[in-house]
């Protein structure tokens, strides 16, 4: 039990009338990485929306054994949640920097936080050249890279990674799944990843699930998934 | 000449005090897109409070700080209690309860404080400072207090994490729950600013309009007015706007009548929504349908 830092049970979801969960059951290992892959429509971004308290839903939600189910989305995130959106969530009018220091807006360690923008810019140097530029201004790839920096400057127990690859440069992408695998491994930051690249995801996660309509339909180690030729075949597409 | 100069310079003493009220608008508008219509009469109710106190022998400066931070406060229970069930109504039922609050201040303040006009004091001494010719000590005054406001707030918004928080609140609410603020409370807050502003403004504008209850009523119009022409969701614009405004007002009305003042509000209204909505730097909006 101790060693589950995320663990979700029956969780549903709707938006108006439509149903889009329907009892999902997984769980986030401590220090681990889960990946949710499925296609469009699947429920992954909702999922992801549901856990943090974006969307109203139903079900057991425990954050480290303490039921975070019904909390406000700040209440969350002040519990160590960050969350990267779909969409970027970026402060449009805001400057590259203060996007990062509103990262960490509700941490009181000011040395601390100092000295991660410093590792954020070395993570990302494209953001240190673009510091002082207005958010709005920078491309996709960039605010993609910024709301991660975002996500990590809250220091987080639990990293909510939803399509962190979106609109980056395939060398880009490489480089900032390595800085996921290494933040984990050095910081023991758990993530809970959804990812439409199913090969890269499996590469980095430990643990998978498949989602069909709103269903798990597949869970595993990454590798059995990654080595069941026909889930591959049929659910994957790689 | 002297007199254009004179005019336009305590133009300039009430357009800063229109261009705080506009201020105090384009603040509540950016968090909610709603143009909070009781600002005036609440900014009345403040200096009514204002009033109460220096009758009850409290020195002048002690009164003034006082009335702003119950302002402050005030306007913090106000959007909880009021607004707040009214969040996601549509605009004309937040649209009703503001004019709903507009005419219960008005009428608590005519019932409480009678509609009797009371002059009301200023801090400021009866000689010209400086030797200033052109401006009363109180016009002169009433200025350097607003233009410490704007640079108080400026700086607040600027520059610290609080005044970050409640822009990002402002512009992005979804993406700032994710970082953890608290927008409901930026929300509040900045009800609680825009009515502490809304108190200055009553304290500084009654020593020229005198006490009563219908006293803001041009104010608001003025203040809007300017905000509007700045641009609605533009803090700086509102203030530029606000000036603009001030001075005018004073000039239309010494050189064509001061029947006309006013209406020249109201042209300007009229005016900038038919050829720049937007306003002199307010961002023009395109959305597709």
């Amino acid at each position: 039990m101790s060693d589950v830092l995320l663990q979700v049970r029956g969780l549903h979801a709707q938006y108006g009338p439509t149903k889009v969960l329907h009892g999902l059951d997984f769980d986030v290992k401590a220090g681990g990485i889960t990946t949710i892959l499925g296609a469009n429509g699947a429920g992954k971004t909702t999922t992801l929306r549901a856990v943090c308290g974006m969307v109203k839903a139903q079900g057991e939600v425990l954050l480290g054994g303490e039921r975070i189910d019904g909390k406000a989305t700040e209440s969350i995130v002040r519990m160590g949640v960050a969350h990267v959106p779909d969409g970027r969530g970026t402060f449009l009018n805001f400057t590259t920097e203060e996007n990062l220091r509103m990262g960490a807006y509700t941490r009181k360690d000011r040395a601390e936080v100092e000295l991660d923008y410093e590792r954020m810019y070395t993570y990302f140097p494209r953001l240190k050249e673009r510091r002082k530029q207005q958010a709005g201004t920078l491309s996709g790839g960039e605010q993609q890279m910024l709301a991660v920096s975002r996500a990590l400057m809250l220091r987080p127990r639990l990293l909510l990674l939803d399509e962190p690859s979106f609109g980056l440069a395939p060398l880009v992408v490489q480089e900032m799944f390595g800085i996921f695998k290494a933040i984990n491994e050095k910081d023991r930051i758990s993530m809970l990843l959804v990812e439409q690249n199913a090969s890269l995801a499996l590469k980095l996660a430990d643990h998978a699930y498949l989602l069909e309509t709103g269903r798990v339909v597949i869970s595993g180690s990454s590798e059995s998934i990654r080595n069941d030729e026909s889930v591959r075949r049929s659910y994957l597409g790689y | 000449m002297d007199l254009l100069i004179h005019q336009i310079l305590s133009g300039l003493a009430t357009g800063g005090i229109y261009a705080s009220m506009a201020l105090a608008l384009v603040m509540i508008y950016q968090a909610t897109h709603h143009v909070n219509f009781a600002q005036g009469e609440m900014a009345m109710f403040a200096t009514y409070l204002a009033w109460t106190l220096l009758q009850s022998g409290l020195p002048y400066w002690g009164a003034f700080f006082l009335t702003v931070i119950v302002s402050f406060v005030a306007g913090v229970v106000i959007e909880r209690v009021i607004i707040r069930p009214v969040e996601h109504a549509p605009v004309l039922s937040v649209v009703t309860v503001f004019i709903g609050l507009l005419v219960i201040f008005n009428s608590v303040a005519g019932w409480v404080f009678s509609y009797t006009i009371k002059p009301f004091p200023s801090p400021f001494p009866e000689k010209p400072l400086f030797g200033n010719v052109y401006m009363s000590s109180h016009e002169l005054g009433s200025m350097g207090i607003t233009l410490v406001l704007l640079l108080a707030l400026f700086v607040f918004f600027r520059f610290t994490p609080l005044g970050l928080a409640m822009r990002a609140a402002a512009q992005n609410p979804v993406s700032s729950r994710l970082v953890g603020v608290r927008v409901g409370w930026m929300l509040a807050l900045g009800w609680g600013l825009a009515a502490a502003i809304g108190g200055v403004a009553g304290m500084m504008i009654a020593p020229i309009v005198y006490l009563e209850p219908n006293m803001m009523g041009g104010v608001l119009l003025y203040a809007f007015a300017g905000a509007l022409l700045g641009g609605i969701d533009s803090p700086g614009g509102a203030v530029v706007g606000g000036f603009i405004v001030g001075v005018l007002e004073n000039v239309v009305g010494t050189y064509l009548g001061n029947e006309l003042k006013f209406t020249i509000a109201l042209i300007l209204i009229v005016t900038v929504l038919v050829i720049r909505p937007s306003g002199l730097f307010g961002k023009v909006h395109v959305s597709r349908v």
